[in-house]
């Protein structure tokens, strides 16, 4: 008992990216323990994609044909087979949204411990999980006291697995019990279309929940006039309903590259910055400086929002 | 009919804070109810304004100061709380949430809800576990991030929209007895009225311990050992000086961006 399974992800005839990243992490757990990295596809096209995931560093994938797409019940009796047969001494999983519907589940089955979320490991004597706590303003170090165990990464946080592997490519028969699925995925729905493409711009000015009320959002607005720019938002102003769907950046939003983002009243959560690191510029003004938006700002403003951007509109004649 | 709301409590941080042995010092922090757990009740109150016969009611582990924090979800229109607490508990931080799962679901066998809702995640741990480790506990059925909720009873099957990644939401069908967690914009959470308030006070919130669910915790095998704040990767360069200044020094910038020319 020394290997580790990863458990690709993919949506829609594609693997998704963080199946690469998995790879790696899986990989760097296995150096520490000796093991194999062994990956897991499940549902879809599963050959095509366990040519995808031969890549370096792989020793094994397995494939478990049953239907199209993501359905957690077929994801957790599948994992919890294979992790069985392989003895898999680590468990690892995207932590995404689909992660989050199956991974704690499996955990639970197999009566084993779940750290979520990791963005680093420390291995050498057992397995130490560094992750984010209180929205990102601290780290800290979770220490499993168990042989085995189940993480789910954050995305982003290890390099894709690169180069072309010699993993053997074998298919899991596993035995899948429909009685047990009582959740019937029927298909997917687009949303976040409207009159505004935020990732055409060139600059955008973004508004978070800073701004305290909807009656206060005009600042932005003329901000964003006498600038030129769009503007965009964090998730809580599109929730509350103050600015459409279309302009939400982040995971369950928009990716956007502009030249200039201007984050203002803006924490920097991890699921907002998915949708906003590839930006040329990133500048944030938050009055707090511990705010993780000032992890990947170039430039910032520690200071009130409601006085600079009044006083940076009317530097701009606004 | 019966919903179940699991909800609990964040700890939100100081722009400046310290850090005494594995937790945020308790002069720094401010504690309100979970985003995602306010989103969770107004689904629940909203369905049992819509149905007569639907009771709401919502269960917390922890420490007596959370009795503040349910008492707005009960103005909020639940109709009674359970409180699940063990002095052993005071002072730690759950990470584990197969344990935050195995407490709550000695309240769910005593009261056999249809429907459990929770939260997304815990907005200061953001573990995002509870609710589906908690489903296959009780061997419920579950979806997890659900941002649309069609509840027909007439079928028993509860219609979700399940919220993935990069605007895309996933439709699916779920059978009850099931768990839900709620995803923010769902719904608009109301504030609780003066009204509400007041009427929350004579509502019962019942408080019982682990012993008396019958529950018999075992030892956790995840463990928060160290708390740092992190060496700021930053490079930011900050712009100095009251606001007219910062603002006039951003603004050069932009200009020799080219931006507002
Ligand atoms: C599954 C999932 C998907 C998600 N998808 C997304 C997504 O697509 N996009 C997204 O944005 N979020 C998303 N989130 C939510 C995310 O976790 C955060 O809750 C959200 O990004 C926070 O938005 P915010 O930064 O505006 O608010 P907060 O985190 O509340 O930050 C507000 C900031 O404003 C600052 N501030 C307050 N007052 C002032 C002032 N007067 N002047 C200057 N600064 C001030 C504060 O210091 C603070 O840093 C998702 C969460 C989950 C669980
Ligand atoms: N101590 C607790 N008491 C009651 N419910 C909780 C508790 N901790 C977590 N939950 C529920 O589980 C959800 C997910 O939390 P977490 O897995 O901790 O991120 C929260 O939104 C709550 O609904």
């Amino acid at each position: 008992m020394s290997d580790v399974l990863v458990v690709a992800e993919h949506r829609r005839g594609e693997l998704r990216d963080v199946s690469y990243e998995l790879l790696t992490a899986g990989r760097e757990l296995a150096d520490s323990t000796g093991g194999d990295v062994h990956a897991a596809v499940i549902s879809g096209d599963v050959d095509s994609y366990a040519e995808d995931l031969n890549r370096e560093g792989v020793d094994a994938v397995h494939t478990v044909e049953y239907g199209e797409e993501f359905n957690h019940g077929v994801y957790t009796q599948a994992v919890e087979q294979l992790a069985d047969e392989i003895d898999a001494q680590y468990v690892v999983a995207g932590n995404t949204v689909n992660g989050l519907d199956f991974v704690p589940a499996v955990a639970e089955r197999l009566d084993l411990p779940l750290v979520t979320d990791a963005v680093a490991f420390e291995t050498g004597d057992g397995l130490s999980v560094i992750r984010e706590l209180y929205s990102g303003k601290t780290e800290g170090t979770v220490e499993v006291d168990s042989e085995e165990a189940f993480v789910t990464v954050r995305p982003g946080e290890w390099p894709a697995a690169e180069g072309t592997g010699d993993a053997a490519i074998e298919a899991f028969d596993a035995d899948i019990d429909e009685s047990e699925l009582d959740t019937t995925v029927n298909g997917f729905e687009e949303v976040g279309s409207g009159d505004v493409d935020i990732t055409e711009a060139d600059v955008l000015v973004s508004v978070g929940r800073g701004i305290e009320e909807e009656d206060n959002l005009p600042i932005i607005h003329e901000l964003a006039d006498a600038l030129g720019a769009t503007v965009s938002a964090s998730r809580p102003i599109v929730d509350n309903g103050w600015l459409g769907q279309e302009r939400q950046v982040g995971q369950s939003g928009k990716k956007v590259t502009p030249d200039i983002y201007i984050a203002i009243g803006i924490s920097g959560a991890v699921q907002h910055v998915a949708g906003m690191k590839g930006a040329d510029t990133i500048i944030a003004i938050n009055n707090d400086p511990s705010a993780p938006i000032y992890d990947i700002a170039d430039y910032g403003i520690v200071d009130d929002l409601f006085d600079v951007v009044p006083a940076l509109t009317e530097e701009f004649g606004g | 009919m019966k919903i179940l709301v699991t909800v609990t409590e964040v700890a939100d941080a100081d722009d400046e804070f310290e850090i005494s042995g594995t937790s945020i010092a308790d002069q720094y922090l401010t504690y309100d109810l979970n985003e995602w757990d306010d989103y969770a009740i107004e689904e629940a109150v909203q369905l049992s304004e819509e149905h007569d016969d639907i009771e709401v009611v919502t269960v917390t582990f922890g420490a007596e100061r959370v009795e503040e924090t349910i008492r707005t979800a009960l103005a909020k229109g639940a109709d009674r709380a359970i409180r699940v607490w063990d002095d052993s508990f005071e002072g730690k931080t759950i990470l584990d949430p197969s344990q935050k799962a195995e407490l709550l679901a000695g309240v769910v066998e005593e009261e056999e809800p249809d429907l459990v809702l929770s939260g997304v995640q815990s907005g200061d741990v953001a573990i995002g576990a509870t609710g589906v480790a908690l489903a296959e506990k009780i061997g419920y059925e579950w979806a997890a991030v659900v941002n649309q909720l069609d509840l027909d009873r007439d079928s028993g099957v509860a219609s979700v929209h399940r919220e993935l990644e990069g605007g895309v939401e996933e439709l699916t069908d779920v059978e009850p007895p099931a768990v839900l967690t709620i995803q923010t914009g769902i719904n608009e959470p109301r504030y609780a009225s003066l009204r509400g308030i007041r009427q929350a006070q004579s509502k019962p919130l019942d408080v019982v311990s682990p012993d008396d669910l019958g529950v018999e915790l075992e030892e956790s095998a995840i463990e928060l050992t160290e708390l740092v704040e992190p060496e700021s990767e930053s490079d930011t360069e900050l712009f100095e000086g009251s606001p007219e200044e910062t603002a006039g020094q951003l603004a050069e910038f932009l200009r020799e961006q080219g931006v507002g020319a």
